[in-house]
């Protein structure tokens, strides 16, 4: 079980605890604002852009080529941006803190 | 090759050039095929605008000589167009509310239920048409009954047998909205025309003609193109039993099977841009005043981005297509589009074991340098029932 932290960009803190499938689809089921999922998470649409907090920017990781391609053309985007939906709940750090972009 | 297959014409300029070149009705239209370089021109709206003062012009196929009225915000850059689309974008992502989709999944049932009953029956006219004008009801938030009126006008309302545009068949759809917006000024609901009408954007209400920019956009492209996704839905289903299966077997790749048929079926083949200014595509001078395309369909068969990229593959994972455009202009009807695909595609899961296709005309577009085939202008096809 890990437990998430999202923070919007009217700095309302949402705090999901979840074991499967991916980050942008535990922000989607707690109604987390700017994290919108339209493409339903094959990395398609950008709409969960999301920067992780950097101390835990080492164990997140970078994106993957597609994905950063994706977030080049991204407003917002920073060294720490990531998609939501290339994240497994169950392979991120407990405690992870993410500041929607959008 | 299967009758559903779709193939990719532009592989080979896309790999070596880069680059198609059209001409369009005297005014020709350089296609940019590769997916990096699509992205990159679809992000720079500066460049490659659409609000220019030739209304109609970025349309492939163009449209400057059947259409006056501009279509929003498909049709105004940045920053105006953010106020429009803020402005109409709750009401287009409606179908995510459980309301919406009790009432599509019953439409869709309906359809369904239909062949099935009839056992075969031609698909375009007689499936997808009257699938996509019923679903168009609840887009619009009026009458069922109305998609009867729709549904008579053919699957063509900008096209006659012979030719890519026709004004006048144009006009019928450009009165009747006119027609529309008269009858929800004088008695407004809670439909569409009636709740742009009430809008205000920066304290000024919509005009008229903002109305009809809107809804001009929602009719024309939100027509061939989901007819062509349902058709070719059923073409692809029909030809590969096993992934109809598949889909009853594991319905947790539903999400991926859609997004893969919607980058493999790309059915708007492109869509163009205006050019502010002397500047290069893919080493290739462009000059201002001139046309580009982005060309979807080519740029989600890029190998450099999709692994056998001419294969349907219902559960790729990463699939970054652009079926729906991408940057500021992406679709509006994507919500839409997606869950009637969500739900097609469940409902045939659910109710129908096979689909034979007895006979087809295939739906070819002429692209100059390229011929693509798009869809079917006929598909017959016999449903049986699981």
């Amino acid at each position: 079980m890990a437990k998430i932290t999202f923070i919007t960009s009217d700095n309302e803190t949402i705090v999901a605890e979840g074991t499967t499938g991916n980050v942008m689809e535990l922000a989607v089921k707690n109604k987390v604002k700017g994290i919108d999922g339209d493409c339903g998470g094959v990395c398609s649409c950008a709409t969960c852009h999301v920067h992780v907090n950097e101390a835990f920017w080492g164990a997140v990781g970078a994106p993957s080529e597609l994905e950063s391609d994706m977030l080049e053309f991204d407003d917002n985007v920073s060294d720490y941006s990531r998609l939501a939906c290339q994240l497994q709940v169950n392979e991120v750090p407990d405690g992870l803190i993410l500041k929607v972009a959008k | 090759m299967k009758k559903s297959t779709l193939s990719d014409p532009f592989k080979e300029a896309r790999e070596s050039k880069g680059f198609g070149e059209m001409d369009d009705q005297n005014d020709p239209v350089v296609m940019v095929l590769g997916h990096k370089d699509v992205r990159k021109c679809a992000h720079n709206w500066k460049t490659f605008q659409s609000g220019g003062d030739e209304v109609g012009r970025i349309v492939v196929p163009s449209e400057v000589h059947i259409r006056n009225t501009r279509q929003i915000p498909f049709e105004v850059d940045p920053p105006e167009h953010k106020s429009y689309r803020d402005l109409v974008e709750p009401w287009f992502k409606r179908p995510l509310e459980a309301n919406y989709q009790a009432k599509l999944t019953q439409i869709i049932n309906n359809v369904v239920d239909e062949a099935l009953n009839k056992g075969t029956l031609e698909v375009v006219e007689e499936f997808a048409l009257k699938l996509q004008s019923r679903a168009l009801t609840l887009l619009l938030n009026i009458p069922f009954e109305e998609s009867d009126l729709w549904i008579s006008w053919g699957t063509h309302v900008f096209r006659s047998e012979d030719t890519a545009l026709d004004g006048d068949k144009a006009n019928i759809l450009y009165d009747y909205i006119d027609a529309q917006i008269d009858k929800a000024i004088e008695n407004p609901g809670n439909d569409l025309y009636s709740v742009l009408l009430a809008s205000e954007i920066n304290g000024k209400k919509l005009t008229k003609e903002e109305v009809k920019g809107v809804l001009i956009l929602t009719f024309a492209g939100g027509r061939d193109t989901v007819i062509n996704a349902v058709t070719n839905a059923i073409a692809y289903f029909a030809d590969h039993p096993k992934s109809l299966q598949r889909l009853r077997d594991e319905p947790e790749i539903l999400n991926t099977a859609i997004e893969e048929l919607i980058r493999y079926f790309s059915p708007l083949t492109q869509m163009g841009r205006v050019v502010t200014e002397n500047t290069h595509v893919c080493e290739h001078a462009i000059k201002a005043q001139s046309r580009i395309s982005m060309c979807w369909a080519s740029a989600n068969r890029d190998e450099r981005v999709f692994e056998n990229a001419n294969d349907v593959v219902l559960d790729r994972k990463v699939n970054p297509h652009v079926a729906f455009g991408f940057g500021t202009h992406n679709c509006l009807g994507a919500t839409h589009a997606r869950q009637i695909m969500k739900i097609l595609l469940t409902t045939l899961a659910e109710k129908v074991g096979t689909m034979e296709i007895i006979k087809c005309k295939e739906n070819i577009e002429d692209l100059d340098e390229f011929k693509r085939k798009v869809g079917f202008d006929s598909i017959h096809v016999t449903f049986n029932k699981l």
